[in-house]
Formats: C-alpha cells, structure tokens, sequence
C-alpha cells in the first residue's frame, strides 16, 4: 500500500527501476494503446475496400481479390483456391455464380469450363490499399477551393478571435472600473449557453446582417466565443502589476503596454486558445451547414459530406474522408504541442 | 504602375457593364443525392444552359441534413435556394413557386398526375409545384442463395407477414443466419406494412389520427418480433430518436434473409453483392388492409422567393419533358413517376441482369399501393407522425414503455403537434 | 509576423492615446472591451435574450413577430409532472427521460473524467523518460472533433466490429454493445472520457509542477508516510487547479451532445438522449419544429448550470476560510 502510494506522491528525483516504475511504464503504455489505438486502426481502416471493411472477423492489413486477365473475357476475372471436390488444390478464375455452383475456368485452359460447388472454393487475395476510397473523394469535388474556404475561415476566425478576447481579457484583468464585474458575469454567464441551442436565433441575426453564403458568417459568430476571454484573464491576472506601474512611468500609453508587454508575456495562453480556436473552426460543421448553402462557399467539413444521402451511407468513403479532415489537426498539433502543453498548463494552473 | 491597374479597373468596369447588359439569371439548384443523381442533374443541365443562354445553373451539393433541416429555416426566414431537392413533399408547401403560368399544364398533369398532389396545399389547389424525380417504392427483398440453401419454399405473391416470418425464421435456422428480417428504421417504411394491417391513419373527414386497432396491432406483432428475434433488434434498438438507420450492410453481407427497405436500394445491391448471392424483390406481404408498400420518393421543386420564377420554370419543365426524364431516370436508376416514360419502360444503363429485373418487379409493385398509402405520402404534416412512430415503437421495443403505453403517448404527441401547427 | 503587425500596432495606437488623454487610464478599459462586447452582443448575448423571447411564445413560425405570446406555457408543459422521478407521469416524458439520463451521465463522467485525469497527472508528473511525448498522446483525442470520436467508436463497437472480432477470438460470444441500453449509456460515458480527459490532465499536471519540491523534502523528512503527504499537501495545494477542472468539466459535461448523438443517435429508445439533444431536436431537427419548448428547455438547462457554477464556487470560498 505505501509503495503505491509512494508512486503516488512522487515527483522527480533518481534511482533505479523498481516496481513502482513498471507500473508506471505499463500505465502510459496501456495509455498509447487506448488513446492511439482506435485512431490507428481508423486509418487502416479506410485504406479498405467496401467488401473487405464488411467482412467479419475483419483483418489488420487491407487485402483485395486477385484477379486474371484471361482471352475471351474484357473484365480481369476474380481468382479462387480450390479447397475441395475434385479440383482440389488448382487455381481457377470464376466466369459467374448461380445458385451455389460457380463456373469457373483454369486460366490455362479458356475453353473448358468447369463447375465448382461455392462452399469449396476460397478467393485469393493479396495485400493491397483501396487508394480509390480517397481519390474517389478527389473526384466528386474541388478539393483545392473547400481547403482554401476552410483554411480562410479558420486562420482568420483564429486572428480576430485571439486579437478581440485578447483585448477583453486585458481590460477585465488589469483595470479596475465600474462594471468589470457585471462584464465579467456576463461573460461567465454565457459559458453555459451551448451554440447548439441558439441556432434559430443567431441564424435570424447573421441572416438580418447580410451574412449568410459569406465566409465572414462562420467567421465572425465564431470569434465571440466566452472560453477565450475566460481562458486568458485567468492567465493575465497572474501577471505582476508591478511591470505595467513601470512602464507607465516610462511614459508607456496602454496600447503599448498591451502590445508590447501583455500579449508577448501572455504568450503561452494565447497558443493554447490558438490551437482551441484552430480546431474549433476546422471541426466546425453544424454552423457552416446553416450559413453556407452554395458550393463555392463550403468548407472542406461540408464538401466531405456532401454525398450522405437520404438513404444510403457508404462506410468506406465515411471513413477515408475522416481520416482526411484529422490530417491538419494532426499536423497542427505535431508542430504545437510544445505549446499546448506548457500553455495549458500555465492557464489553468491559476 | 498606377497607371496600369487604373487601366485594368477601366477594363474591368467595361467589362461587367458588358456582361450587365446580357445579364445571365443565376439559378440555383441544391441538390442532394442517394447515388448520383445530382451529377447527373449537372450534366443534363449542362445542355439546357446550351440551350438556354440567358440562364446559369448551379447545382449545389450539400448533404442531406441541409435540406431536411436547414432549408425549411432558411426558407421562413426568407432566405434559400431557387430550386431545391425535397422529400418533405407537401411540409414545405407554403415556400412553392406555382409553376402552371409558365409550363404547359396538359403535358404535365398527363405525365404526373398522381404524384402533383402530393405537393399541393389541399383540396382545391390545382397548381403545379413539383416535378416527383425520384419515385421510390417500400417493399421487401429476399436472400434467395438462403433459400435455395435451406431448401424452403419462397411464399407466394399473396403470402402474410406471418408466413414470411416463418420462412425467413426456418431459411435462418436452416443456414445459421445471424438475422431472419428486419426492417429500416424509420416512420415511413413501418407504415405500409401497418396499413396492411388495416391502419386507416386518418379518420372519414381526414384529419391524422395515426394510431387504431389495425396500426396497434401492426406495432405489438412488430415489437414481439423485435424481441424474440425474428426482425433483427439492432436496426431500431440501436439508435434514438428519429434518427435514420437502414440494415443494407446485414443484407450485403449475407447476414439477413427478409429485409423490408425499399427501391432504391437496388444499384447499391447491384453493386455491392455482385456475385456473392442471388437477392430478389418480393414487394410487400399482405394482411387485412391489402399487400401495401409506401409510395414515396423526392421531387425537384423552385421556391417562391426567386428572383428568376421564369427561368425557375424552365430549369424545371426542362427536366420533366419525357426524353430527358428517361435519361436522368436510366442514368440514375429510379423508377419514373412520368407517366409515358414509364408506359414505355426504362432501359436502365450498366446494370446487371439482376438489377434490371428487380427494378421491374418495383414498378410493378405501383399498383397494390393502398389509397391510404398515397393520402399519407402526400399529407403536410407526415413527417411529424413519422417521426412520433420512430420513437415511440422503438421505446416499446427496448422496455421503456409498454406497446400500449407507447401507442398512448404517440397519440397525445400527435395531438401537440397538431395543436402548435395550426 | 511582428515587423509587419508593428506599424498597424502604430496606428491604432494612435486613437487609442488619444482617448487615454481624455478619459484617464482606467476608463479606456472599455475601448479594449468595445470590439469583444459588440461581437459578444450580437452573437453570444443577444440570440440568448431572443431565446428568451421564443421560451414566451408558442407555434412553430420562425419569425418572431409571427408567433403567439403564450407566457409561461411552455415551461409549465414541461414540469407538468406528478411524479419527477419517473418520466412516464410527465406530459414531455423525454424531456425528464433526458434530465435523468443528464444527472447520472454527469455524475459519471465527471467523476471518471477527473479521477483518470488526475491519475494521469500523478504518472506524468514522475520521473519519466519521454514526458513530452506520452502527454501528447493523452491529449490528443482532445483535438478530434466529436463526429470523428463518435465514428472511431462506433467503428469499433459495431456488430462486425474489432472488439467483437477480439471477444470471438478468445472464446466468448459477439455482443452487440449498442443495442443494450446500459452498455450504449457505459460506452458513451467511456467515449467522453477518451475524448477530453488529456485536456484536464494537462491543467492538473501543471498544477502538480507548481507544488515545490522543498514541501515534499520536509515531509520527507518528517517520515511522514506517502499517503499522508499525498492526502495533507498534494490535494490541498492541488484544490485550486481541481476547482477549475470540476468546473470547466461540470459545464462541458451538462452540455454532452454531438459526440453521443453521433455515437448513439440518443438511443436505445431513449437511454443516451441527454438535455441538449432533447433540445436540439424539439426544437431545430424535428417535425414540427416547437422553438418555444426547446427555447424553455435552453433556460432551464442554463438555470441549472449557473446554480451549479456558484454553488462550487461559494463552496471552495468557505473551504479557503474555514
């Protein structure tokens, strides 16, 4: 009891391995297997053809059917392994199925057709990338125009979302004036209210100021959200106001004290709702669907899921284009989590 | 420098003052598709813009949830497209362009008839609204390899929901099949089966009254099935709500041998059971009320707010003369609504042998369709009693509530909904 | 980046300076409040106020003029009840199915959520090889968005899934995980858990470095045992942090819906239908579509939220006291 408890409690400090570690050790590698494992198998996944994502039990790697090209025949013909009767252990290509018997032809041999019973027959696969599940994704849209609408929206919702709240949260923390506290209600307030449920109304407002089918309707909603003022008064409270006495006796205006001491001290918080704010947008997909209704406004979200019909959904293209919205996010947050981690430990921790 | 992007600006205003004067009306079409349809529709339209210089199509894609739930807010609000997809045929009447100034009404009531009502106002209104682009029939398919497998008897045309229990439970047992029937989770889709058992659905003067003894019934014989096994639980224990699901992936896999969807599932079979087993379309079993399916389906439609209801017309009546309904019809692998393309027969393009003869045996399902299967297809406010039927049966199905219980609140749900709608 | 932003800086430092001279430092706070409040107004504040407007009246218009003034109607046919506990005595049974499922999924996931997340903290917080990397790997579900989580899920969990496929394999039977209501309501709060655990991990495993080292040294030297300083100076110098995280994740909880409406479709029947979802198809995705009563159910739900908010607040003011 008091060895986990010690594991516990411990912070840095030397010494050898010893069971605590290990348990440590299988914790964080149970971790990577729980938190990577299902998106690792999401890829794999969607490198499968429609057959074989339907096959149970389904296998690790994507396979595909081997095929012939035989004379005679235009389509290449699917290969089977004969497993029993009295073909068994020959290689043949199937002409068709009907009923439980299939006609099958030894690529050798054209001319003779042969009848196999359906049960004794196994197809021969290889190992093989259904490619096709994205390219076929390519090909139904303009890929480029729904990246650069994504990208737009994303990056500049990003700069007006930091710069305003950013802003705000100066004003909130570091003055002291009549209704900061009222503002501050307010802003804490509407943390609770979920976009969700105001759709009909915002939708009205954006409608009533001639934004909708314009880039700037998702922009502009999404930058006034409540978590980043929150998030970053939080941090900028723990700044010294000492610094700032300084520099307005150096003459400092506030503008430039915000500009040149605030945000550059705020930094790690401002990467933190940064990256919160890309992946905000980038994710973003029941605002836009409402706002932009005309193709050559959709962001890559909408595009990808443009081809969900009433009635059918097709698992292989649903996967393929999943894997590539998480592509950026992925990229991002290769580039940044330095950033995050030392931002969002820096904000919360106060 | 200067100079020269003043001359472009100059140029630039020369030239949009050009095109104002041949100014192209910009329509805009959104559109949502099932297979292909709406790049079938972009192509078609291609050819009518030939044609037609003054006006610009576009076909915008969105996915189906824009048009079931974004539109009809976009269109209150006065805003939208000009012309759209719809399957929310007679729910969105009020939002319609009357097309009868601008089209040649014989043609149009001699090729739709039936369907034209369907997105009418009422009793009385004779205007023409919408094209029915996709008609789609409910009804059954079987596993057919199982059958022959089992060695059991296909019932007959005239066979109850009962005897195909009963096959499809003995075709299970027989070839260890993980699921004899199911059935697409949805409001539309229970109701031809209930109407075969006598539902009625609306009362003599018309009004919705959704729940009777012949839907009750229906409803208790459908949740006994769901929980003994017999209908597969997962497709509507699975999900919440109103929330579609379908069990065409059961099927395609060969896990399934009774699975009551609809038309048009058929290129998707085509395509993806190819060569794995024989599957056919059996239509819908019988009972008291008849062997009805739902008739059903989505229709092309211009709203009233367009700034161009000529050129609105026209993108429209264009679609709905009888070669290019043909062509799309072929192209896309639906069963016309149009009465000559249909009399005519459709020689549908790249299809297997399989397919085609199952698309034939849907269309000649259209004519055991109930009167009361059309009347509800084409009521304003069916989306609504759909929806009620989806979650209230599936709470009787996984406990919630008692089938009695269930069949209670559906009627008082039924009755609010009626009272906030008028 | 900063020498292009510099001379923009400069201008609008310009006006700014100017009203400085004029009103005095403290009062420009509103000048760098104003940009964030019109936004805020416009699209946080007043679809809020409207919100409420549409709780009062009823029909199903969209147009706010066009709908009847009903007052307290609608929230009267929601807690028209004889009996709370049980939703089959309520007029809008779903909406207290929905309440109910809310309660416990919160009391749950916020349980579990914190626990593994302060477990995660206390593991990384050791003297570990590559730390950087294995905090990566438990914040990033964090950035998938929900519909993915959701897929990712249900992927796995379907049927034909890869976890049936693995129970097959050792010899159990196939289960099928969604149809069950008491497994689809474990999965969702499992699949909320994966999803933002790594977030509040981070927030607590910075509060655990701030904790100086000398503290633990002289409870070191003291003999105290590791459960005593565990117990009498990491949670208590940890509360802070741990109040922001019950918190944030509290409000974030209350308001689950995409991931499991995704995941679940809210069902089997109703077992993982939660608050916002119940509003979301009341009043946005369903037939007819009754604003009024999703608007109402909206109020309530932030009602709660902010009763909840000030509670845990007023309680950790007492505990500093005390």
């Amino acid at each position: 009891m008091g060895k986990i408890v010690e594991f516990m409690t411990r912070t840095r400090g030397g010494g050898k391995m010893d069971w605590t570690d290990w348990l440590t050790y299988c914790y964080l590698v149970l971790g990577i297997l729980l938190m990577f494992g299902p998106v690792i198998w999401l890829v794999l996944s969607s490198f499968k053809t429609e057959a074989d994502l339907q096959r149970f039990p389904p296998r690790f790697l994507p396979y595909a059917q081997e095929t012939v090209m035989v004379d005679g025949y235009e389509d290449p013909l699917p290969l089977f392994q004969i497993t029993a009767g009295e073909y068994e252990g020959r290689t043949l290509a199937q002409l068709r199925r009907v009923g439980l018997v299939a006609q099958m032809i030894d690529p050798a041999d054209p001319e003779t057709r042969l009848r196999v019973d359906i049960s004794n027959r196994e197809p021969l696969e290889h190992l093989s990338l259904a490619v096709e599940n994205y390219t076929g994704l390519f090909e139904r849209f303009n890929f480029l125009r729904f990246l650069w609408n994504s990208t737009f929206i994303t990056v500049m919702a990003t700069v007006i979302m930091l710069l305003v709240n950013s802003m705000a949260a100066f004003a909130l923390s570091k003055y002291k004036f009549r209704g900061r506290m009222t503002v501050l209600a307010i802003v804490i307030g509407t943390l609770m209210i979920p976009q969700t449920v105001v759709l009909v109304p915002l939708f009205l407002i954006t409608q009533q100021l001639g934004m909708l089918n314009s880039l700037w309707g998702v922009i502009i909603p999404g930058a006034a959200t409540p978590t980043g003022v929150f998030l970053l008064r939080q941090y900028m409270i723990t700044i010294p106001d000492e610094i700032l006495d300084a520099a307005r006796m150096d003459k400092a205006s506030e503008w430039k004290i915000f500009w040149r001491i605030i945000l550059p001290l705020s930094a790690p918080a401002i990467a933190v709702l940064a990256i919160l704010a890309i992946m905000w947008r980038w994710n973003d997909f029941l605002w836009p669907l409402i706002v932009l209704s005309q193709t050559e406004n959709f962001t890559l979200q909408l595009a990808l899921n443009s081809f969900q019909g009433e009635l059918n959904t097709e698992w292989s293209s649903l996967l393929a284009m999943t894997v590539l919205t998480l592509l950026p996010i992925a990229l991002v947050f290769m580039f940044l989590q330095k950033y995050i981690a030392t931002g969002i430990a820096s904000t919360g921790g106060k | 420098m200067k100079k020269s992007i003043m001359t472009t600006t100059a140029l630039a205003a020369l030239f949009m003052a050009g095109g104002m004067a041949a100014q192209a009306q910009e329509v805009r079409f959104m559109c949502y598709s099932d297979g292909n349809e709406c790049e079938v529709y972009d192509d078609v339209l291609t050819r009518f813009e030939a044609e037609n210089p003054g006006i610009d199509v576009i076909v915008d894609v969105v996915p189906y949830q824009a048009i079931l739930e974004n539109l009809p807010v976009q269109l209150a609000a006065g805003s939208g497209p000009d012309i759209a997809k719809v399957t929310d045929l007679g729910g969105l009447h009020e939002y319609y362009l009357d097309l009868a100034p601008y089209v040649d009404r014989d043609y149009w009531e001699a090729s739709f008839g039936g369907t034209l009502d369907w997105y009418r106002g009422g009793a009385g209104d004779d205007g023409l609204y919408g094209l029915h682009s996709q008609l789609t029939i409910t009804g059954a398919y079987i596993n057919r390899t199982l059958f022959d497998q089992a060695g059991v008897d296909v019932p007959g045309a005239d066979a109850t929901w009962e005897d195909w229990a009963a096959a499809s439970r003995a075709v299970a047992e027989a070839t260890g099949t993980q699921f004899p029937m199911a059935m697409d989770r949805s409001g539309h889709r229970i109701a031809g089966p209930a109407i075969s058992y006598g539902a009625q659905l609306f009362d003599e003067d018309g009004n919705p009254i959704l729940v009777d003894e012949g839907f009750t019934n229906y409803v208790r014989q459908f949740v006994e099935w769901n929980q003994d096994g017999t209908m597969a639980r997962d497709v509507w224990a699975g999900q919440g709500g109103s929330t579609y699901q379908d069990a065409a992936q059961e099927f395609v896999n060969g896990e399934l041998v009774y699975y009551y969807s609809g038309s048009w599932q058929v290129s998707r079979f085509d395509r993806d059971i190819g060569d794995f087993f024989d599957w056919q379309v059996v239509g819908s079993p019988c009972g008291d009320g008849g062997c009805t399916g739902m008739p059903g389906g989505a229709g092309i439609v211009g709203f009233s707010q367009t700034q161009h209801p000529e050129a609105v017309a026209a993108v429209i009546d264009y679609l709905a003369q009888e070669d290019v309904y043909a062509e799309v019809t072929a192209r896309t692998r639906n069963i016309p609504a149009h009465a000559a393309v249909a009399a005519a027969g459709v020689e549908y393009e790249d299809t297997s042998p399989q397919a085609a003869a199952a698309l034939n045996a849907w269309a000649a399902q259209v004519p055991n369709i109930s009167p009361i299967a059309y009347a509800y297809q084409g009521y304003a406010g069916n989306r609504a009693m759909f929806g009620i039927t989806v979650q209230r049966v599936t709470q009787a199905i996984v406990g919630e509530l008692t089938v009695d219980e269930a069949m209670d609140r559906a009627v008082s749900d039924l009755a609010d909904a009626m009272a906030e709608t008028q | 980046m900063l020498s292009i932003l510099s001379p923009i800086m400069r201008i609008i430092e310009i006006p700014l300076q100017a009203l400085q001279r004029r009103f005095g430092i403290q009062r420009l706070a509103w000048a760098f409040l104003l940009p964030n409040l019109v936004l805020f107004g416009l699209f946080a504040f007043l679809p809020i106020i409207l919100n409420v407007i549409y709780a009062l009246t009823g029909g199903d218009n969209v147009l706010l003029g066009d709908r009847p003034f009903v007052g307290m109607q609608n929230f009267q046919t929601l807690g028209a009840c004889s009996n709370y506990l049980d939703p089959n005595t309520c007029t809008k049974d779903l909406f207290w199915r929905a309440v109910w499922n809310t309660v416990w999924f919160v009391t749950l996931q916020v349980g579990f959520m914190v626990g593994f997340a302060l477990l995660t903290a206390l593991v990384l917080n050791r003297d570990i090889r590559a730390r950087g990397f294995f905090r990566g790997v438990f914040f990033f579900p964090v950035l998938l968005s929900p519909v993915v989580v959701a897929l990712i899920w249900k992927w796995i969990l379907q049927r034909n899934g890869v976890l049936n496929a693995g129970l097959e394999a050792m010899g159990y039977d196939s289960f099928a995980w969604l149809v069950d209501r008491g497994w689809a309501f474990t999965w969702s709060v499992f699949l909320s858990v994966w999803a933002h655990m790594g977030f509040y991990t981070l927030i607590l495993l910075a509060g655990l470095q701030a904790i100086p080292r000398d503290v633990y040294e002289a409870a070191l030297m003291d003999r105290a045992s590791p459960w005593r300083s565990f117990t009498k100076i990491t949670l208590p110098l940890l509360s802070p942090t741990l109040l922001v995280v019950l918190v944030l994740a509290l409000i974030k909880s209350v308001q689950v819906f995409e991931e499991v409406f995704a995941f679940t479709g809210g069902g089997p029947g109703s077992a993982t239908t939660f608050m916002i979802q119940f509003i979301y198809q009341t009043g946005f995705a369903g037939a007819p579509r009754l604003f009024g009563l999703a608007a109402a159910a909206s109020i309530l739900l932030a009602l709660v939220l902010v009763l909840l908010t000030a509670l845990q607040l007023w309680a950790n003011r007492r505990n500093v006291d005390g």
